[in-house]
Order: C-alpha cells, then structure tokens, then sequence
C-alpha cells in the first residue's frame, strides 16, 4: 500500500497541477476558448470525418467533385434547354451559389448529426463537445475547396475571369457563412440528441431553403419583385446575401472589363457569346454587399453565443441520452 | 496534501419518463401527460481523493457509483454541487476508451492522445509502449471495429495508463481480458500507485478492493453511507447487500462464474443430465432445506486434519438449469477461510428439481480448534440471481487436542541436525 503522507515517495512527479471545476458549466465565451485549446483534436477529428466518409469506397473524394458536376448538368438541361432561362453562363451562375449551398447543406446535415454519430467518444471522454459539429463543419469546408476547382474549370472553360472588384467581398462572406453554419450545427447537434426528428425535418428544411435561396433562379427576378424599397426583405434569408456576394464576384458575364483578354492574341472575335442585356445580379457597389454581410454577420454572432448556451445546458445530460 | 479530486455536496437527478417521448410530434401531442419521474442518481454526495490515493467506490448495480465517476470524468454534468479535479485525467468508463468503430486502433490512438491533449509527437513516443501494452502488434493497422472485446478493452487500458495521467479512473475493467491480462493490469496499477498517481477504482471485487485500494466509500441508492479503510466499508457494502435481497452479483469470488461446458474438455463427453427437451421452469426457486455436517467419528467435533463432509439439502419448486452452489466458511471474528462454488471447483451442477442433497467432502481439514460459521448461497452461474442464502452460527467444531495455537493446522514435522 503506497503511503499517501509521504510527500517524497513522488519521485519527478509535476507541481500539482491547478485545480479544474469539471462540474461548472463554462459559459460561451469560455467555451469558445476551450475549443481554441483543443485546435488540435478540431484538426484531427476534421481528418477522421474525411477517412470515415470515403473509407471502403473507391472513387473517395472524386464523389465530391461529381456532386455540383451532377447538379450542373442536370439544372443546365432544365433551365437552359426545357424551361429557356436566358442566363448566359448558366454554369458559371448556377456553380457559384451552388457552392455556397453546398457547404451550408453538408456542413448542417452532418454537423446536426456530429453528436449522435460520435456517441462512442461523448460517452467516454470528456473534451469540448462543440468540437464536433465545428468537425463537421471542417470537413464540409474541404469539400467547398474541392468543388471550388469545378467553379475554376468551369470558369477556365468559358475562358471568364471573376470580377475582381468584387472579390474581397468573397473571404467576408464566407467567414459569415461559416458563422452561420456554426452556429446552427452547434445548436442544432445537441438538440438531435433529444428529439432525433431534428435531421428529418432538417432535411425537408433544406430543400425549401435551396430553392428560396437564389442559387437556380437569379436574384434580380426576387429584386424586380420586390421592388428597391423592400428588396431588404429578401436579405431576412441570411444565405441570399453571401450567394449574390459569391454570384457577383465570381460570374462576370460582361466582357468590356477583360479588355486584357480580348485584346490577347489568341482572341478569336467570332468566337464570343452573346451577353444579355438585364444582369442577373442588381448592380449594387461593393459597399452594399458588404453592408448586407455585416448585418447577416451580426445576426450569425449572436445566434452562435445562444447556440452555445443552449448547448451548454442540454450538455448535461448528453452522455446519457445519446 | 493536496486533494485530487473534491466532490462537494453533488447530487445527480435523472428525469425518466416510462415512455419516453423520443420525436417532436410526440412530445407536442403528449405535452403535460408525460409523467416525468425524477430519479435521484446521486444524492449529496461529498468526499475527496487525496493525491496520490488508490480510492474504491464500492455499491451495487444502480447505486450511482458509475454516474459519480463520469461526473468526475466531465463526460455528465452534476444537478448541483461541485467537483474540482488537478491534474491530467484519464478515465475507463465502462469497458473501455472511445473508439472509432470504423478507424483503425493506430489512428484511434492518435485520436484518443488529441483527445487527452497529445500532440502527435507526443503520441509517436507513447505509440510503441501502448501497443505493446496491448499486445496488439498484428492488429493495430485494422479498423477496431473487427477487434474482439478483449482486444479492444486491451487497448483502451494501454492508451489510458500510457498517457501520463494524474488521475486514473476505472470503472469495472479490470474484469475484461484473460486472467494474464489482468494480472498485467493490477501490476500496472501497483506501479502508477508507486509512482504517486492518484486511481480511483469502482468495483464489485471486495478482494481487489482489499488488494489494491488505500481507502474506499460506499453508495448506496445515490448516498455515501460509508467511507474508510477498505475492511470498514467493505462490511457497510456486504450489509447494504443484505437488505437489497436477491437480484444482487454474488460477491463470494469475483469473475469465476464460469458457465458449464455441454461437453467435458477432458473426456469429450457430454456430462449433461437433463434431457434435452427438459424446458426449465421460469419463476422456480430453491430453498435450502438443511445444512447437515458429517464428522468422521461418533463425537459432534473433527479433530484437526480430519476428514468431514457438509451436506445442504435442497428443494426446487421446479426445473432450474442455471443453478451453482456456493460455500463459505468463516472464522470467528467473521474473516473468510474459504469460499468456493461448484462452478469454481468446476463441479457443475446441472439442474436441480425437488428435493436433493449436494454434498461438499473435505478430505482433511486443516482447521485448529473453534466453532466456525458457514455460508450456504444458491445462485445462478454469473450470481446475479440468489435463490437462497443462509448462514449458520458455529457450524463446524474443531476440537484441538494439541497445544499448538492459531487457527489453521499445519501438518509440521520437526527435524535437529546437531554437531555437538
């Protein structure tokens, strides 16, 4: 039996380390710090995720980048060819929203589940729970790099460069978007634990939110409609404002601007496509776009604060319900 | 010294419906009907682990000892109170670490070093001693998944006493493996214990208990009845038992409730006596009719060395296959001498129906002189039903007619060897 008086018989042994109170409940902004502490697990489990989504499977990551290939051909059949949407570079159009919808889906679907699929590590160890649906998020974040690279062939195939006014907008929204997805991953993840529903109704939730979104149609038909003086309704869907920041930036129909491009050598005049006239997206300055983003960012802060209350009181308990 | 571990005044409630409403719609339709029950899983519970003290938490099933350690490992949040941990901590919760089912153990081992905030280095230096722990060599490359409880119970004690921890928790593992495993596993402990780390053991082994822990409390139904020296509460627990009744794991000999085998391993025969169309009768019970002890002479005693035979009588109120018996002889300030069941001695007892005998025969018994209490249990083979369990006062009288005292009869003989 060891003595537990005797101070030496701890050879090499640390100074006791500080005191942690496992049994508080840390509020959001300790929370968010400890998953700053636990970066490294963040960037393992985003690995795990990766190896688990493509182990057994041949084609791994190529899966990805079929997806929005998938869709493209599938909606440029319909809108172009049987419905006769006239959007010049349709694919260009559709891949840009396509990618911001992309990310949010896969980062929701599989953050909301992120908790139950992992219920062998909640229910062994403890480290900070909201790891795992910023995990998930991780993973979709690499999927929207992949499928990033169609946008660019895409882009290289109709032989469009993005608008480079524009594209500072585009690293300001998509930290929004990520905000955003954070927020109700995190939210929504501990909430599946209690009412496994909660990834039905998601899905049904998504397929509605697709199409509200202005990713198919354009967003200046939503615009017309509207009208200039409540075209700020459409921006109470926080997704509207970051896919038209994504649309403006990276489809640039108007070949004025590429004055460097037409003028190159290898132009061929004969072979330019005709540009339509209406743009598809309103043409705001920059200054709109980032004044819309900043407002849906806002929104995404607070709604991550409340979503990780909320999962720090229904954390409780997790282990045992899951 | 410092404490390790403080738990002040924590109570744990459980909120239990019968049916629990598990989607939406249910629970908006049955809103206000649902009768929640509150369970009390902890109920003000306060002590402390000292640094460097091995602390068992003795209770039955369902005395809360489980839901303390994983307040204790963060895993589930107390109602109230607080508990305050210094020092890494690496915990066993029920049989074992978290996996990834579908990872393989090499990866699941990165992932649990993150877990416990390894940096990859970290774990590359560990990587080899956790696998050797393990003895998981061949395996380590394939997805745990594929591995069998033992393995994966193997490597989850590897990672959590390779990790450095200063507080090591575990709940029930030290069961799982084969006996050479364990063996390795309690001789790891003694040398974290000798390394001054702090382990907190919950356990129903009262042996291991005694083996291997400085201090121990007991719960029982959520509440700290009892907290001292292992001998201390080991009673508190055995007399918490006794009011529980049935349903309690036998705790005469811990992990040996081996079934038995349809066929003799020796002989290849198939010793069983009831026929196979036999369906044993759910809801029977046996009851121990006498406890009759057989001394080899005419007089009431044996004297030291004897032979004896013990013989309980039994009556089943209908087929019962799941059936051993257990034997305890006690001396007379209530230390155990012996406890044996026929399933340990490998002497199963097949079935029992109506009246029978089973008899327990000593060839010698190597006993000094006193009156020594015995225990009779009925039990099924993994003690987790009692049918009958009886003691009797002064069963056994030795009567000792030499000089030499003590209790136990050592057969000696004395040699001189003189060079005068």
């Amino acid at each position: 039996m060891t003595t537990v008086d005797d101070e030496t018989a701890r050879p090499g042994r640390r100074d006791p380390a500080p005191a942690l109170e496992v049994s508080r409940r840390p509020n959001p902004l300790e929370r968010l710090r400890h998953v700053w502490r636990y970066r490294e697990l963040l960037g393992n489990l985003v690995r795990k995720e990766l190896k688990v989504k493509y182990k057994n499977s041949v084609l791994g990551f190529v899966w990805t980048l079929l997806n929005p290939a998938l869709y493209l051909v599938v909606f440029s059949l319909v809108f172009q060819e049987v419905l006769r949407v006239q959007i010049p570079y349709y694919a260009i159009f559709f891949l840009s929203g396509l990618l911001v919808w992309n990310f949010f889906s896969t980062a929701l679907t599989a953050g909301t589940m992120s908790i139950t699929s992992n219920a062998q590590l909640v229910q062994k160890v403890w480290f900070p729970r909201e790891i795992l649906p910023l995990a998930a998020i991780g993973a979709a974040m690499v999927h929207f790099l992949l499928q990033a690279i169609v946008l660019v062939g895409a882009l290289a195939l109709f032989r469009r460069a993005p608008s480079f006014e524009y594209l500072p907008a585009v690293p300001v929204a998509f930290l929004v978007l990520l905000v955003l997805a954070a927020a109700l991953a995190i939210g929504l993840s501990a909430i599946n634990v209690y009412l496994r529903d909660t990834e039905h109704l998601l899905e049904l939730t998504l397929l509605a939110w697709f199409w509200l979104s202005a990713i198919v149609y354009p967003y200046s038909l939503v615009a017309d409609r509207l009208g200039p003086a409540r075209e700020w309704i459409a921006s109470l869907n926080p997704i509207i404002p970051i896919v038209i920041t994504f649309q403006k930036a990276l489809y640039n129909p108007d070949p004025a601007r590429f004055a460097w491009y037409t003028n190159s050598p290898t132009f061929d005049p004969n072979n330019v496509l005709a540009d339509q006239a209406a743009p598809a997206i309103p043409d705001h300055p920059i200054g709109w776009y980032l004044t819309h983003l900043a407002a849906v960012g806002v929104f995404a802060v607070v709604l991550l604060l409340g979503a990780l209350w909320l999962f720090g009181r229904l954390e409780d308990d997790l282990a045992e319900e899951i | 010294m410092a404490d390790a571990i403080t738990i002040d005044s924590v109570t744990k409630v459980f909120k239990l419906a019968k049916d629990k409403p598990r989607s939406a719609k249910e629970r908006i339709i049955r809103a206000g009907r649902i009768s929640w029950e509150r369970f009390l899983a902890l109920d003000d519970v306060s002590f402390s682990v000292r640094d460097g003290e091995t602390l068992a938490i003795l209770g039955h099933n369902g005395s809360g000892k489980s839901t303390l350690l994983k307040c204790v490992a963060g895993t589930l949040r107390p109602t109230s109170g607080t508990i305050t941990t210094r020092g890494r901590l690496a915990a066993l919760l029920e049989l074992g670490a978290g996996f990834h089912p579908d990872l393989t153990g090499r990866e699941n081992v990165y992932l649990n070093g993150s877990i416990l905030g390894f940096s990859k280095a970290d774990v590359d230096a560990i990587f080899d001693d956790i696998v050797g722990f393990a003895e998981l060599e061949e395996f380590i490359d394939q997805q745990v998944k594929h591995f069998s409880s033992g393995m994966y119970a193997r490597l989850g004690f590897a990672v959590a006493i390779n990790v450095d921890p200063d507080i090591l928790l575990v709940d029930e593992v030290l069961s799982v493996g084969d006996e050479a495993f364990q063996r390795k596993c309690i001789d790891r402990i003694r040398r974290m214990q000798r390394e001054g780390r702090t382990i907190v053991v919950v356990s129903h082994s009262t042996d291991l208990v005694r083996q291997l822990c400085d201090r121990a409390v007991v719960l029982h139904h959520g509440k700290l009845i009892s907290e001292g020296v292992p001998g201390e509460a080991i009673r508190a627990f055995h007399d918490a038992l006794a009011t529980r009744g049935t349903d309690v794991p036998l705790v005469v000999e811990e992990g040996d409730h081996t079934p038995p085998v349809t066929v003799d391993p020796v002989t290849g025969e198939l010793p069983v006596v009831v026929a196979d169309e036999a369906e044993p009768d759910a809801g029977a019970t046996v009851t121990i009719r006498h406890l009759e002890i057989e001394y080899p002479g005419s007089v009431q005693h044996l004297t030291p060395g004897q032979p004896l035979r013990i013989r309980v009588g039994y009556s089943a109120s209908g087929l019962i296959t799941d059936v051993a018996f257990g034997l305890e002889i006690f001396d007379e300030a209530g230390t155990r001498l012996m406890g044996t069941t026929t399933d340990v001695l490998e002497q199963y007892i097949h079935a029992v129906n109506g009246d029978g005998e089973v008899i327990f025969a000593f060839d010698h018994v190597p006993l000094l002189d006193g009156r020594f209490p015995i225990r009779v249990t009925i039990h099924s083979h993994d003690g987790g039903t009692i049918y009958a369990e009886r003691e009797y006062e002064d069963a056994v009288a030795v009567m000792n007619p030499t000089r030499t005292r003590g209790t136990v009869h050592f057969p000696v003989k004395v040699e001189h060897l003189f060079n005068f």
